[in-house]
Formats: structure tokens, C-alpha cells, sequence
């Protein structure tokens, strides 16, 4: 019998002692875990999918055992050991929180049938039990953006990005393109931080981008670290991201993008509870509530606090689109004709800054 | 008015017994310890020590979990034998984690540049360029060391830092997978079967890179015992004086020990992207070369101490992960243990070279 059979045979075991095949029938009890790339304390982003865990107690009481979670695990050779204890131990739907964890969800969902896997941020649905999850996040860069546009007093404006890949890419040229269209002096400096929780990382590179004048800065990593470094220095302004980061209010932090998991993480066991689940692939945005712009305070004039506003309203009812051309790549190509919008699969696929972006992507 | 107290006595030489037991009792005194802290964390410390200990082992799940503590302990063996050789002649080599990622590098390039070649001698070449990758990594610190006197342990530490930018560079460009949509990371090697780490017999965890521990491991015991090289090296960290007058060269000492540690390491890197990891990721490091250091002197710089060592590192590992998701224990406490270990055994080291006197005297 060789790891895989063995690994079926185990799954199939314990599928059976804890309720029976998950497909149509439905169950009387789901047990739900959760991967997390960094700490729930991290105020960001592994902090919202803890919420999202919270509500599904809060929403199923005990028809749901939603207290298994692991944090801090590496994307790597031990996500998949931990995904295998996770789905040896019973579990029947696990939500693995971070891109990195890609490739080992999809290994560990083929020897566990029975166990659904729900992947967020990734694009690998290789067999029936692997969906992924994901949030427009770009929608929320470009109310910042347009903020940043309109308060940075040096022009010069900042992004923390994490890695290089598509959803980063996308949030980027999102927050440039909307500070760019109503400052047109705006300067972007996108500083990689090659990581999504190391707040002395995150700290050294805010650090870094307002010693060169910066005095607006977004940040794609998951800590409070670069909000911290903003408000030593008088001027400064930035946004929550991932979570609200209330803490920093009125400023630096002037508004946020609040992901919201919560409505999503309820939806899915409720199927899995009454049998209506099957995979898929989500990507919801300001409309379908996963993404929230937080409180945009009083350190914003309420004209600029009006528009972006309005943006975020637009944005939701399907009126305005954030990529909406004429843009050009960096290079001075096309991609977007006047009035026409960015196809999903161009933003999944995005590896290209936006014309007037100055740096390369790491490559 | 007479007080009881203890005094530090110096032994006239290192106690035989302490330096076997001192390992033993580091780790009964991180699980009294690491149990009052998981108490305080207002968790089970019975169960949470039995679960980092022994679930792994003879739970319910440990015919998967101990292969996978093999395949955790592998690399940390590997490293640390190699680390051990110049720990004892007093050559530092810490940026073990910066030639692990050069090694993997070197063996998933060689492999990568001949995709899809199928042939029964690419494996052995990845190993041979694994090995050389992380040989030419610590050579960078052997020779400014050799050449300008530089401090080896700086500059193998601040390489660690180079090579997770060249392994950053090597992921987002010149390794990346040209069919991955633009994501970050190269191929799988998990569909590329002749450059494949493959698992020897099905469940049991055990891939090359095991085999190759278990034979650094003996190496290092032959080598240590019956070689001249291995009485040098001992001889340099004991009696750095006497050694010159015996014969030995510094300058070769340290190519030899450095050179020896960066090429094991640099396999470990090599087996574990082939393997266990699949792929050139960003992530791809995970701090194995670190703490490989640790296994080193909990396993007291000796082969067979080390294989011991690595093992019980690697429990937990993956007794700490079960701990923390099944019981619900913080992760940061589980590091905190971890850390533990060390701390305990360093201080409990003092016992091989003093010995505690009860005496009868005044506070001085």
C-alpha cells in the first residue's frame, strides 16, 4: 500500500466517524480549521480570518467546532504537515489563509477527498474538494489612492508592497492610478518587503521611504509596524490595512481597507452544513461586503472625504470601475482603450506596473 | 552566623558524566519549565508536554508523524554534523541557513536547466552541485578569514542575508516557473521525476537527504576517531598552542571545516527543494541552518549525540505543531520552549566544568 492509498484510506476512515460523506447529504456537525501565515495578533490580516473563525461560533453555535487553528505556519514543506494533521484529526473544511500555501493545499486536498479545502488569495483548484477565496482589495486601493493623491504635501507617496505577485501588483497600480488622476505630480516609491508579518521589516522600510520625504504610505503587509513609524514623524499618514489598526486614529492612520471573511467563512459551512456546497472560486468585492473602507477621519478635509466616499459608493454599485482605461503599461503600451474595464483575468495574471510607476518588479 | 550556601568549583577536568547527562537534564528542566508556562497559558501542562513528547511518537497519528519527524530532523542533521567538525576546532560557521538556500539554488538550477530531460544521472549531479553550491558560499568567509583575518562568524551571518536576496531573485526571476502565470516560484519537482527527492518506502518519511544524515553521521565518527584531520580538529579547539607545534596548519584547518560544513549544508538545501519543499520559493528558507546550530551543542558536538539531538528537535516541531493546534497552545509559546532548550542546556552546562560545593560561610 503505498503513502497515498494509506493517506485515502485514513481520510476515508475518519470521514466515516465524523458524519458520514460531506457531498449533498449534508452533516449535523462541521468541524472548521484555519491555517494562519502570522499571529492572530497581528492586528492585519490573520487577525480578520481569526474573526471570521469567531463568527462561525457566533453564527452556528455548536452545530459548528470552529477552535482548531494553527499560526505562524510557514508557506512551505510544513504547511503540508500541518494541513495532513489537520485533516487526519478530523476536520472537515480547512481554510488556508495565505498564497504561499498554494501548492500544499492542493497535494494534501488529493489525499483527503472527503475534507473540503477552501484556499484563499491562490488560483490551483486541482481536484473537486480545492476552492479559493479572494477579495477585491483593489477596489479599497483606489479610495486610497485618491486620498493619498490629494494630501501628500511633497508628492511623493509610498507603497510597502509584500511579494510580487499578482494581487499585490494589482493594488499597487490601483492606489497610483487614483492618486496620479487627481495629483498629477505624484510620485510613487514601492518599497518590497519580501514578507507579509515581520513588523521590523515593515517598520525599517517606512522608516526608509519618509527619511527620502515620503508623506503618504500604504502598506501590503499584515502588521501595525508601518503605522507606528508614521506617527513619529508629524505629517505623516498612512492606512489600516487588512484590519481596521483604529488604534492610529485620527492619524496617521486616516482611513483603511477592512477585509471582511466573515460573511464568506459563515456562507460556506452553512453549505457544507445543509448539503448545498460545491467548489468554487469567489472573488467578491465592496459590493458583496468583503472589503470595507474604514472611517476616513477628520484629518481629511470633508471635500476629499466626500469624493472618496463617493468612489467607494460608486465602486460598490457597479458604476465605476477602478481600471477603467485609457492606461497604458509602463513601458508605454497599451492595455486598456478608452472606456473599456480590466478583465478579471488580466488583474490575476497582473505581473506589469501602470505607465508613470517608476522601478521594476523584482524578476 | 553560619549560612548554607553554594560555591562554584572548578573541576580539574570536564566531568565524563555531566557531559551526557547535562543534554538530559536540559530537556527534563524545558518540560518543567515549558509545563508551568503552558499552566500560566491556562492550559493542560500534562497534556501539552505529552503531546509535544509522545503523540508524535505513539499517538494516534504517528504512522504519519514519524515519518515526518524524519523528514524534519534530516536537514538539522545533516547541517549540524558538518557544523559540529568546525564548532570543535573554534571556526564559527553560522550562516549555515545562507549555504543551505546556495545549495538548493545550485541543485534545483542544474535540474531546472535541463527540464524535461529524463536521465538516471541527474539526481546525483543535483547533489554533487547542491554540495557545491554551499561549498562555494562558506569558501566566501573561509578565505577573507584565511586571507585578511576577517571574523568568520560576521561574515557567514551577513551572507545569510545575500543569499535570501539572490534565493528572492532566483524565485521571482531567473528560476521561475515560465508556465506559472507570473507567480513567484519555480517549477514542482514533484512532476519532474528524475530530479525528484523521492520517499524511499511509502509512508516512512525517509528520502535521500535521511540516508545522506545517517551517513555524515558516521563519517563524522570515523573521521573523529580514526582520522588525522579529526584528531587536529580536536586538537585545535582544545589546544589551539599545541596543535601549532603539532603540525597543524590553520589556514588548511579552516578550508577543510568550513568547506566540509557549507557542502553538507548546501545538500540539505538541495534535498529539501527537491523533496519536502518542491520548489525555489521565496520562503523556501525556513531556518533550518539556525537551528542546526542549536542541535550541534545539544547533541555536545558529537556525531551520535547529534543524530539524538536532531530527533528531539524535531519532536518539537511536530509535537509542538500538534500541541498548538489541537490544544490550542499560542505558537509563540511553543517557540518560547524551543528557546528554552538552549537556554537550559547552556546553563546547566556549567555542571561539566564546575562542580556545586554545599558549603557553610558568610555572604561575601
Amino acid at each position: 500500500m503505498n503513502r497515498r492509498t494509506m493517506m485515502a484510506t485514513a481520510a476515508l476512515g475518519l470521514g466515516l466517524a465524523f458524519g458520514g460523506s460531506v457531498q449533498a447529504a449534508g452533516m449535523d456537525k462541521v468541524k472548521a480549521c484555519f491555517v494562519y501565515v502570522g499571529p492572530v495578533g497581528d492586528g492585519g490580516w490573520t487577525y480578520q480570518h481569526d474573526q471570521g473563525r469567531l463568527a462561525l461560533i457566533e453564527a452556528f453555535g455548536d452545530k459548528v467546532d470552529a477552535t482548531t487553528f494553527q499560526e505562524n505556519v510557514p508557506e512551505g514543506a510544513d504547511s503540508e504537515r500541518v494541513l495532513t494533521q489537520m485533516a487526519l484529526g478530523g476536520c472537515n473544511i480547512i481554510f488556508t489563509t495565505s498564497f504561499g500555501y498554494m501548492d500544499a493545499t492542493n497535494a494534501v486536498a488529493a489525499k483527503f477527498p472527503n475534507v473540503m479545502f477552501e484556499h484563499a488569495t491562490g488560483f490551483k483548484r486541482e481536484h473537486p474538494n480545492v476552492s479559493t477565496y479572494n477579495a477585491r482589495f483593489y477596489e479599497g486601493r483606489a479610495v486610497q489612492g485618491h486620498i493619498a493623491g490629494k494630501m501628500t504635501k511633497s508628492n511623493k507617496i509610498g507603497y510597502i508592497g509584500s511579494f510580487p505577485i499578482p494581487e499585490v501588483i494589482m493594488g499597487i497600480n490601483s492606489y497610483y492610478l487614483h492618486a496620479k488622476k487627481v495629483n498629477p505630480d505624484v510620485e510613487l516609491s514601492v518599497v518590497w518587503a519580501f514578507t507579509w508579518f515581520d513588523p521590523a521589516k515593515e517598520a525599517d522600510a517606512a522608516k526608509a521611504m519618509i527619511e527620502q520625504g515620503v508623506d503618504v504610505i500604504a502598506a501590503h503587509t499584515d502588521s501595525t509596524a508601518p503605522l507606528a513609524e508614521a506617527a513619529k514623524t508629524p505629517g505623516v499618514i498612512g492606512f489600516g490595512q487588512a484590519s481596521d489598526m483604529s488604534a492610529y486614529k485620527p492619524s496617521p492612520r486616516v482611513s483603511s481597507i477592512i477585509d471582511n471573511w466573515a460573511p464568506y467563512y459563515v456562507k460556506r459551512v452553512g453549505q457544507l452544513l445543509d448539503g448545498t456546497y460545491a467548489q468554487a472560486d469567489a472573488w467578491e468585492g465592496i459590493a458583496g461586503g468583503e472589503v470595507e473602507i474604514g472611517e476616513i477621519t477628520d484629518a481629511v478635509p470633508a471635500e476629499v472625504k466626500a469624493e472618496a466616499e463617493a468612489m467607494r459608493d460608486a465602486i460598490g454599485a457597479g458604476t465605476y470601475h477602478p481600471f477603467t482605461g485609457p492606461i497604458n503599461k509602463q513601458d508605454g503600451s497599451a492595455w486598456l482603450a478608452e472606456g473599456q474595464t480590466a478583465p478579471d483575468g488580466d488583474l490575476l495574471g497582473m505581473n506589469f506596473f501602470v505607465e508613470g510607476i517608476k522601478g521594476d518588479i523584482p524578476q | 552566623m553560619g549560612l548554607f550556601m553554594f560555591r562554584l568549583e572548578k573541576r580539574p577536568s570536564p566531568s565524563a558524566f555531566w557531559q551526557y547527562a547535562t543534554p538530559v537534564l536540559a530537556v527534563l528542566l524545558t518540560m518543567v519549565a515549558g509545563g508551568a508556562l503552558f499552566a500560566l497559558l491556562g492550559k493542560n501542562p500534562v497534556a501539552a508536554i505529552r503531546t509535544i513528547f509522545w503523540d508524535p511518537l505513539f499517538g494516534e497519528f504517528a504512522f504519519y508523524l514519524r515519518g515526518q519527524l524524519l523528514v524534519k530532523a534530516g536537514p538539522l542533521i545533516l547541517i549540524a554534523v558538518g557544523l559540529s567538525l568546525g564548532f570543535r576546532a573554534g571556526i564559527w560557521n553560522i550562516g549555515a541557513e545562507g549555504q543551505y538556500i546556495m545549495g538548493a539554488i545550485f541543485g534545483a538550477g542544474v535540474a531546472l536547466a535541463v527540464f524535461p530531460t529524463e536521465n538516471r544521472l541527474i539526481f546525483p549531479v543535483m547533489i554533487v552541485a547542491g554540495a557545491f553550491g554551499g561549498w562555494l558560499w562558506a569558501m566566501i568567509p573561509a578565505v577573507l578569514k584565511t586571507r585578511f583575518n576577517t571574523n568568520e562568524i560576521l561574515v557567514s551571518l551577513m551572507l545569510v542575508y545575500v543569499a535570501q536576496t539572490v534565493l528572492s531573485k532566483a524565485a521571482t526571476g531567473f528560476l521561475r516557473n515560465p508556465q506559472g502565470m507570473g507567480f513567484p516560484g519555480s517549477r514542482n519537482f514533484s512532476s519532474y521525476p528524475a530530479a525528484r527527492n523521492v520517499e524511499l518506502f511509502a509512508g516512512s518519511g525517509m528520502h535521500w537527504g535521511v540516508v545522506a544524515a545517517f551517513i555524515a553521521v558516521i563519517a563524522a565518527y570515523v573521521l573523529l576517531q580514526r582520522h588525522l584531520l579529526g584528531f587536529q580538529i580536536k586538537l585545535a579547539g582544545q589546544a589551539p598552542r599545541a596543535a601549532r607545534f603539532a603540525g597543524v596548519q590553520p589556514t588548511r584547518l579552516v578550508v577543510m571545516c568550513m568547506g566540509i560544513s557549507g557542502a553538507l549544508a548546501g545538500m540539505a538545501g538541495m534535498f529539501e527543494v527537491a523533496g519536502p519543499a518542491g520548489q525555489i520559493s521565496i520562503d523556501f528558507a525556513s531556518g533550518y541552518g539556525f537551528t542546526a546550530i542549536i542541535v550541534a551543542f545539544l547533541g555536545r558536538l558529537n556525531p551520535i549525540g547529534i543524530l539524538l539531538a536532531g530527533l528531539v528537535m524535531a519532536l518539537t516541531y511536530v509535537g509542538g505543531e500538534m500541541a498548538s493546534t489541537n490544544l490550542g497552545l499560542p505558537s509563540a509559546a511553543i517557540q518560547v520552549f524551543q528557546g528554552m532548550l538552549l537556554f537550559f542546556l547552556l546553563g546547566v552546562d556549567v555542571l561539566t566544568n564546575y562542580r556545586l560545593r554545599l558549603t557553610k560561610g558568610r555572604a561575601a
